[in-house]
């Protein structure tokens, strides 16, 4: 018995540096703003960095997947460190505010520069960047006049021409959800078949590498966010790729937009300080930063692109409030499952 | 089995001398106290159950399960045939074997430990697909020519078995190096050949070790999203992630998680019941076994077959991240990068001391405390590494953050105390890992038989003095193994690291994190590597332990 004892005061040293591991680190402090972001580190930091750098406000954050920082927030209730929450997917945004995870923002400067479609109708949040998903095709192989619309891939002359994406990514959660919004779910799940039918090669699991695919001849077109063609060509200029703007006539409703965006929590510490920054981030100078670290789009109309984005073309933008992603999200994910879309 | 020489080892009904070396009673309470603070986080996704959501539970049961559980079902049973073969041979030839590298192959075999399992998937794919430089090359020769696509249920099979065949050959290897040399002589004595010995003898002996690799290497299987979201193969755990992310269902996705954690737990203590009356002891002195010479032919299909499974599981993946680095290490390496690599050489080291010691703890109560309580109560503390971490991550959170705003509630503390704590995420890994390292102790706990009590008792050491100076150092293998696995999967880990790190505690699996979930594989590939160097580091301790 006592070598036991003294067993454990031989490792009571162990417990001692657990102990000082566990000083808590969630203390809260003034003229600072905590931050949840599914914006990642690398897209996120230089805008912080130059929030400090101009007010002296200091950020804390925390990256993590969407679905998880919901769940955080939402256990840790009324004691939550977080003041803001910032995601890519208009579908999240709506999800965080349907989980009552976000407060209402009423504010002059952030609807003066959000345009209404961008963000949320009860001002929840407010979408800072525009992600446009479009057609890549090979130039090689496709004429631009060979295309029209997202409904068009459909068409059996595209029959073992078509890569897509999985359905398991949000961004085609999204366009699916705006399609059955715009034209109902037994049209949507038609097109959606049509596509599956057309299908070159089993859903890939990335964009890069859908595009990849199209540059190397397995199919000849597919769909992906732009952001995602300006990285790739950045790097290999040389591929025969290039962005198509569907859906531009004056019938139809304008190229598939999602944005990435941000609210106020709802039990947030710093709410005043919050808002200031939310208010600082739909301004020209953060809105150019914003989009330009990963070639988007500025949500501001009054904000231009970066150079090498502009030089895609202007194009109509589906003017539909991207609320509805978020809505018809789960309709969205059954319907194609229905139809096989892996 | 019943005819195995096993029995040669088989003990006399146990029972009266495990009660006369009983531990103060206080350790078992111990143990019972941290499994069920491990078991928390589990009753939390079981907790789902009370409120079904039916409506998803139609929608997947028409449209997704079936497919579902079907590529489930062959994943399971390809990469636990896979892992078996591979790792077990692979054991066999390093351990008992001598062949031209032997001694280079032994420890070099586990370096595939320190890549995850998605990063390998991701390389395999880069490489193998139709956009990749194999089939571009091919088709450049010879004109367009079909592929079996390596986005398929083999491929994925195949990229696991590779990223999982470790944990049975470090197991397995453990069994054989300490099964000791008598066993194998007297079977040779008796006129078996070196094969026949191995099936018959060496083969069942290794049992525990072995089935107790392979359960690792299928539950973490089972738990995995990453790599099958790689390859776009779906399985039960897509449906759980599906459920959550896509269906915005928490609940409906813990209930499926339910289900996974039901299954393996019948699996395990069927697995278990089979076994619970064998014994497994050494026959003679361990470690100085004579090798058995392989020469010619077969000296160079074993080292080819060991250089094969090293470049495919090490080699071919480390070239590519390290190609893939070289291109981003001007753009992205920065001081912070010291930060990252000791944050998580110190979580890792906290975490395998720890789980280490929770399972030694276990283990010996068990041992001490024959009976279904405490053998139930280690399996079911050791269940988190079933489940996908992300779920777990959860399961650990909810209880904590109630915790804290009760504690704020009642005003003892002003704020929340225990979340963002390194404890909390301690623990987390705890509940996590705890199969790992309670597995290798569990198999060399096996090694301890009523003979080595009764031996050392007439030498007169009993009491602590046994425990301290017989059974740990019998023991020290076991928890090497354990510690040096826990070790190299927290500095893998991803969503517990996530969701349970204090503000600024990023590590480099963080950093891979950031990278590839914006699809950015090529800059993901600097923290990779660093997550792969940092990783040898026990691997290295291993080696340099064995040598002795």
């Amino acid at each position: 018995m006592d070598k036991c004892m003294s067993l454990l005061h031989r490792y009571s040293g162990v417990f001692v540096v657990t102990a000082m591991l566990t000083a808590p680190m969630t203390a809260y402090a003034a003229n600072e703003i905590v931050v949840y972001t599914a914006r990642n580190e690398q897209l996120i930091k230089p805008l912080f960095d130059a929030y400090t750098k101009e007010t002296g406000t200091a950020i804390k954050f925390r990256t993590d997947k969407e679905g998880v920082l919901l769940q955080k927030l939402k256990a840790e209730g009324v004691n939550t460190p977080a003041d803001m929450l910032i995601t890519v997917d208009a579908g999240n945004l709506w999800q965080a505010a349907n989980l009552g995870l976000l407060q209402p923002v009423q504010s002059k400067t952030l609807s003066d520069n959000i345009p209404a479609h961008l963000r949320d109708p009860a001002n929840q949040w407010f979408g800072l960047s525009v992600r446009a998903r479009t057609i890549v095709y090979n130039k090689n192989k496709v004429k631009p006049g060979e295309l029209s619309t997202y409904e068009d891939l459909g068409n059996p002359k595209w029959k073992g021409r078509l890569c897509l994406r999985t359905s398991k990514t949000v961004y085609n959660q999204s366009l699916v959800a705006m399609m059955i919004h715009e034209y109902g779910e037994p049209k949507t799940e038609q097109i959606i078949k049509s596509w599956v039918a057309n299908l070159a090669t089993p859903p890939i699991s990335d964009d890069a590498r859908a595009m990849a695919a199209v540059a190397a001849g397995q199919c000849d077109v597919t769909v992906v966010n732009t952001y995602y063609f300006g990285r790739l060509m950045k790097k290999k200029p040389d591929l025969p790729l290039a962005i198509f703007w569907p859906n531009q006539d004056t019938k139809e409703s304008g190229v598939h937009v999602n944005v990435s965006g941000a609210g106020i929590t709802r039990h947030a510490k710093h709410q005043a300080e919050a808002v200031k920054f939310l208010e600082w981030l739909s301004t020209e100078k953060a809105q150019k930063l914003f989009a330009d670290v990963d070639m988007e789009y500025p949500a501001s109309p009054k904000v231009k692109p970066d150079a090498l984005v502009a030089a895609w073309g202007e194009f109509k933008q589906n003017p539909l409030n991207v609320v509805k992603a978020g809505e018809l999200q789960t309709t969205a994910v059954k319907l194609m499952d229905r139809v096989k879309y892996k | 089995m019943q005819r195995s020489p096993t029995s040669i080892a088989k003990a006399p009904k146990a029972g009266a001398f495990a009660l006369k070396f009983r531990l103060p009673s206080g350790w078992t309470l111990a143990a019972l106290l941290i499994a069920t603070l491990t078991l928390l986080p589990v009753a939390v996704v079981l907790s789902s159950l009370l409120t079904p959501e039916w409506e998803i539970w139609t929608h997947l049961l028409e449209y997704q399960l079936p497919q579902l559980l079907t590529n489930t079902f062959w994943l399971v049973l390809g990469v636990g045939l896979g892992v078996a073969i591979i790792g077990v041979a692979l054991a066999w030839l390093t351990a008992v074997c001598e062949f031209p590298g032997r001694r280079q192959f032994s420890w070099a075999l586990l370096l595939p430990l320190a890549i995850p399992a998605y990063v390998t998937a991701f390389v395999a794919i880069g490489l193998l697909d139709f956009t990749g430089p194999v089939q571009t090359l091919a088709r450049e020769w010879w004109g367009a020519i079909e592929f079996p696509s390596i986005r398929s249920r083999g491929g994925v099979i195949a990229v696991m078995t590779l990223a999982l065949y470790p944990y049975v050959y470090l197991i397995a290897r453990n069994a054989f190096l300490t099964q000791g040399k008598h066993a194998l002589e007297v079977a040779q004595s008796l006129g078996l050949s070196p094969t026949v010995g191995f099936f018959r003898v060496a083969l069942p002996m290794a049992r525990p070790w072995i089935v107790g690799g392979v359960m690792l290497a299928l539950m973490e299987t089972l738990a995995d999203f990453g790599t099958v979201a790689v390859f776009n193969y779906d399985t039960f755990t897509t449906a759980i992630y599906k459920a959550w992310f896509s269906l915005f269902s928490l609940q409906a996705a813990s209930q499926l998680a339910s289900l996974l954690i039901v299954f393996v737990l019948v699996a395990l203590l069927a697995e278990q019941q089979t076994r619970t009356r064998m014994h497994y002891t050494q026959a003679g002195k361990h470690s100085v076994q004579a090798r058995i010479l392989l020469t010619g032919a077969r000296a160079w299909l074993a080292s080819g077959f060991c250089l094969v499974v090293l470049a495919l599981g090490f080699i071919i993946p480390v070239t590519q991240l390290l190609l893939w680095a070289s291109e981003v290490v001007e753009q992205d390496l920065d001081a912070r990068y010291l930060d990252f690599v000791w944050h998580s050489l110190a979580l890792a080291a906290f975490a395998a001391l720890l789980a280490g010691a929770v399972a030694l703890l276990l283990s010996y109560s068990a041992r001490q405390h024959p009976g279904l309580l405490l053998r139930m109560t280690a399996r079911i503390a050791t269940i988190g590494y079933a489940l996908p971490g992300a779920v777990l991550a959860v399961g650990v959170f909810i209880p904590v953050a109630w915790l804290d705003n009760r504690l704020v509630a009642v005003g003892w503390v002003q704020s929340p105390l225990l979340q963002g704590s390194l404890m909390v995420m301690l623990l987390a890994y705890l509940v996590r890992f705890l199969a790992v390292a309670h597995s290798p102790i569990e198999s060399q706990m096996h090694r301890i038989t009523c003979s080595v009590d009764e031996a050392a008792r007439s030498l007169g050491v009993s009491g602590a003095n046994l425990i301290a100076r017989v059974h740990l150092p019998m023991l020290r293998s076991g928890f090497l193994t354990a510690a040096a696995l826990v070790f190299v999967d927290v500095m893998k880990e991803m969503p517990i690291t996530l969701m349970t790190r204090p503000f600024g505690w990023d590590t480099l699996a963080v950093r891979v994190f950031e990278m590839t979930s914006t699809g950015e594989w090529n800059r993901a590939a600097l923290p990779a590597v660093a997550l792969v160097l940092a990783g040898l580091a026990p691997v290295i301790v291993l080696t340099k332990y064995r040598s002795k």
